[in-house]
């Protein structure tokens, strides 16, 4: 019942690699994860590559098929053009460990570095009180499943390295949103201007709002529209309204 | 042999889903060093899988709600086998692991005074799920990665190290527990990455590791839940209990073939969807057993009644325990009565509002679509059983989460008793969370009760722990008897599927046992190419002695309880015997036979304290209960 299709996949490590042809059965309402299965289990047993929950849930099996980032577990092989061969490698943006593998180390190194929640004091557990339409906002970020295709994506350091030092990139820019949206958050209490750091220590001002990763994204998080355009408008307020100015001044 | 790298911690905790992470919360704040290693990256572990929500009574919908009540649907829910203890504390805590949650930074869906929005689910008997949409699980595993974050960086703020108390050993696998005498001295085990051996050396260690689902054909579990924390159990001396309980969800995709098995969350029912067969019948009317029978609704205007006004009406029969509704669609596809890709229809198109679905339900909306070209706002889903969950796991002690072995704890999935013999959805998130807790606080105390003795491990066990784990790349044997370890899964969850499955018959379980022992011997020539990074292979390899040993608990403990009950059903015994509600079957290694085998035992059920015989009526113990064991006599 199924028919015959060619793929390519980057096979390697951290010494360099190439693309291997491997002619795979593929049936109705296949996924190229399930292929790449395939391919595991008869024809290349050691073929490393990351997946989970196989339902678009984990954001484990990221790769770039035909060269876009995507999920394989929700890329169906019926969207695929049928006469052209299906090339699956790495996300280009991390270091390869081997195969489809990727060493995304620096996006956990992020993830640390973006000061957590800030529980507003005085208020006990259980006394919690928010409204819907105000978490709502916060929750479209929280969707995010953590597949770094934003990442890998967002030109800032898909193609300069070097900008990592100092770019969280979209997800974790998207995370400080989400913090400084979060109603209850006490950060301003604690001293703690979010906008602020998202600027100066995450490199918000790197982003050149050209969307890559709102495209990218498998939850379709409007990450540019609703987290990062916002929170440039507010950095802006801060840094070029006068009144505020006037205060820093008179604070210094 | 080459250096192994070595750590030393107070507490490592194996596996990083929501019973991992609160383990491990629990033990950092109590000042214990604190390990955690999981197979995936951080972030990825199964409970992000969890759809519906997490159950607590906090009463934020129906004020009547009571951790009482809470505790009367879970008992029901198990058919009165779970450990009536740890059902106690899972009710009356889990609301306090909530409420915790939101002060760690989680963000539930709200009610309109600004409280925790609880949702309706099968078996509970007010609405009750704390939730987010439908992706719960991915709001708890984020909120517990989310706090681990937090106590790194007050770490970091102190110490200027971020993993000096707290860390997380990504892609990491273990494989065999260490011992000194009686007691745990610490964990073996390898780096996924680059497939070199890693040693931790702790007095205490927390298993966490989920269940056993990849041990079946058609399952919801992903790669991850191959039962290793159940085999490291038993291999290490512990005991496990309730094996024979395997909770197959009704609902879970039936097409396309490679969809298969991937859950259709219980909000879909929940929230109004309904079951009907070919003949568009809503069936689940005829499939109400009796001992629900008081609870149930037996029309469809009064079932559709209750949703608005649940005090005057009974609950939908769509609502019944996971078990009685995975039966019954069983059943109907069996009559010829199901869909063209044999399941059943689940239809919430018909019920409520395109945007409301999508609203309440997108990662459903999202998983049709995309996965079955299914739109749900406008058509029904075909859906059927698929196995999601193991009730038997490691026998531990309720409040301290302490296995049989000292220095061992474990707590989630891979612990047994909580849910009896079935459990219900949204009760499995907040046993992660009231569970772990007590896992990393039992974990804590031992070590402090240990002043500063430290059990010690033996260099000749790592050395034998290394031997095994490397004999899959054995050469220089015949590659004409060479095994592939992905053919021996499939076979082994062909296995287990047709043999063990849903419907469970003695003839068939008896060719089970022996289809394992058979794969047991082949999985002695397993041989894996390539090297040790990254290899899938090898990795599987490995898994698959643990996933042996737990199909054979499986196995055994169904051939042994000649009755049906929750989550396992004989052909052969259809009827619930009371007689065998105050049983437990308990498995451990032998000690004599060859490596893996599994004995068999029977243990009687402590019996309920009787301040909780009385949260229920006369009437309804009598359905469970022996005439022996009913208070005040038999009359």
């Amino acid at each position: 019942m199924g028919n015959q299709r060619r793929f390519q996949v980057w096979r390697g490590d951290t010494h360099g690699g190439n693309l291997v042809d491997f002619d795979a059965e593929v049936n109705e309402g296949e996924v190229v994860l399930d292929v790449i299965h395939r391919l595991q289990a008869t024809k290349a047993p050691d073929l490393a590559v990351r997946w989970n929950c196989k339902a678009g849930k984990c954001g484990s099996c990221s790769a770039e098929i035909n060269g876009r980032p995507r999920l394989m577990c929700m890329t169906r092989m019926s969207m695929l053009p049928p006469q052209l061969p299906v090339t699956v490698t790495p996300l280009r943006t991390f270091p390869v460990i081997r195969d489809l593998v990727t060493d995304v180390a620096y996006n956990y190194q992020k993830a640390r570095e973006v000061r957590s929640f800030m529980p507003p004091k005085g208020v006990q557990p259980g006394e919690y009180r928010m409204q819907q339409v105000d978490v709502e906002r916060s929750q479209e970020f929280r969707k995010c499943i953590e597949c770094f295709l934003c990442q890998n994506t967002c030109h800032v350091i898909r193609d300069h390295e070097e900008n990592e030092t100092n770019f969280s990139g979209p997800r974790f820019l998207m995370r400080i949103a989400e913090l400084d949206m979060h109603p209850l958050d006490a950060a301003d209490e604690e001293g703690v201007d979010r906008k602020r750091s998202a600027q100066d220590e995450h490199g918000l001002g790197f982003c050149n709002i050209t969307k890559c990763c709102t495209e990218v994204c498998p939850e379709h998080i409007k990450i540019t529209d609703n987290a990062l355009i916002p929170m440039k408008e507010r950095v802006a307020d801060i840094r070029f309204d006068p009144l505020i100015r006037l205060f820093r001044r008179k604070r210094g | 042999m080459t250096e192994i790298e070595r750590h030393d911690y107070d507490v490592v905790v194996i596996g990083a889903g929501g019973a991992g992470l609160r383990a491990a919360i629990e033990a950092r704040e109590l000042g214990k060093r604190t390990a955690v290693v999981c197979k995936s990256l951080f972030g990825k572990a199964h409970t992000v899988m969890a759809e519906g929500g997490i159950a607590a009574s906090m009463g934020n919908v129906n004020s009547r709600d009571s951790w009482q009540v809470h505790f009367r649907d879970t008992m029901r829910g198990g058919k009165f086998l779970n450990s009536w203890r740890m059902a106690e504390l899972h009710a009356k805590e889990a609301p306090q692991r909530v409420w915790e949650l939101e002060t760690y930074g989680a963000l539930f869906d709200r009610t309109r005074d600004g409280k925790i929005s609880q949702r309706n689910f099968g078996g509970h008997e007010y609405p009750r799920l704390a939730h987010v949409g439908d992706r719960t699980g991915l709001e708890l595993i984020r909120t517990l990665q989310q706090k681990i974050v937090s106590l790194q960086q007050e770490d970091f703020a102190q110490h200027g190290d971020y993993e000096g108390n707290l860390k997380v050993f990504a892609e990491c696998t273990i494989t065999d527990l260490l011992k000194d005498a009686d007691a745990v001295s610490g964990a073996f085990g390898y780096w996924r990455e680059t497939g070199r051996f890693i040693r931790f050396d702790a007095p205490a260690v927390v298993l966490a590791t989920g269940g056993i689902g990849k041990a079946f054909k058609v399952t919801s579990n992903s790669w991850e839940y191959t039962g290793d924390g159940h085999a490291l159990a038993l291999r290490c001396g512990a005991a496990l209990i309730n094996m024979e309980f395997v909770q197959f969800h009704p609902t879970g995709m039936v097409w396309p073939p490679s969809v298969k098995g991937i859950l259709v969350t219980e909000s879909v029912r929940g929230d109004g969807g309904v079951l009907r067969n070919s003949e568009n019948k809503r069936f689940m009317f005829d499939y109400i057993p009796e001992v629900f029978s008081n609870q149930y609704a037996t029309s469809e205007q009064e079932a559709d009644g209750w949703y608005d006004d649940p005090d005057s009406n009974r609950r939908p029969p769509e609502l019944l325990p996971r078990d009685e509704v995975a039966r019954a669609i069983n059943s109907e596809v069996k009559a010829g009565r199901g869909s063209p890709h044999g399941g059943v229809f689940l239809d919430v198109s018909t019920r409520l509002p395109a945007e409301v679905i999508k609203k309440r339900l997108p990662s459903m909306y999202h998983q049709f679509k995309e996965l079955a070209d299914v739109d749900i706002t406008a058509g029904p889903m075909e859906v059927g059983p698929t196995c999601h969950y193991v009730m038997g796991g490691v026998e531990v002690d309720p409040d301290t989460a302490a296995a049989s072995v000292r220095g061992l704890f474990a707590a989630g999935e891979v612990a047994g008793g909580m849910h009896g013999s079935n459990r219900l959805g949204g009760n499995s998130l907040s046993d992660l969370l009231v569970f772990g807790r007590r896992a990393g606080l039992g974990a804590a105390t031992y070590v402090d009760s240990l002043g500063g003795f430290r059990p010690s491990v033996r260099e000749a066990d790592v050395e034998a722990a290394a031997q095994r784990a490397i004999s899959p790349f054995r050469t220089g044997t015949d590659s004409v008897g060479a095994e592939n370890p992905y053919l021996l899964q499939q076979d082994l969850q062909q296995t287990m599927n047709d043999l063990v499955g849903i419907i469970r018959r003695a003839g068939e379980m008896e060719l089970a046992l022996k289809k394992l022992d058979e794969l047991r011997r082949r999985v002695q020539h397993v041989v894996v190419e390539g090297h040790r990074q990254f290899n899938p292979g090898w990795h599987l390899a490995l898994d698959l002695r643990n996933m042996l040993a737990v199909s054979e608990c499986v196995a055994r403990a169904a051939l042994e309880r000649t009755e049906s009950r929750g989550g396992h059903t004989r052909d052969d015994y259809p009827m619930m015997d009371p007689e065998w509600r105050h049983a437990l079957l308990i498995c451990t290694q032998h000690t004599n036979g060859p490596e893996g085998s599994v004995r068999v035992e029977r243990k009687e059920q402590v019996p309920m304290r009787a301040d909780l015989v009385e949260l229920f009526e006369l009437d309804e113990l009598k359905k469970y209960f022996t005439a022996g064991e009913i208070p005040g006599g038999t009359d």
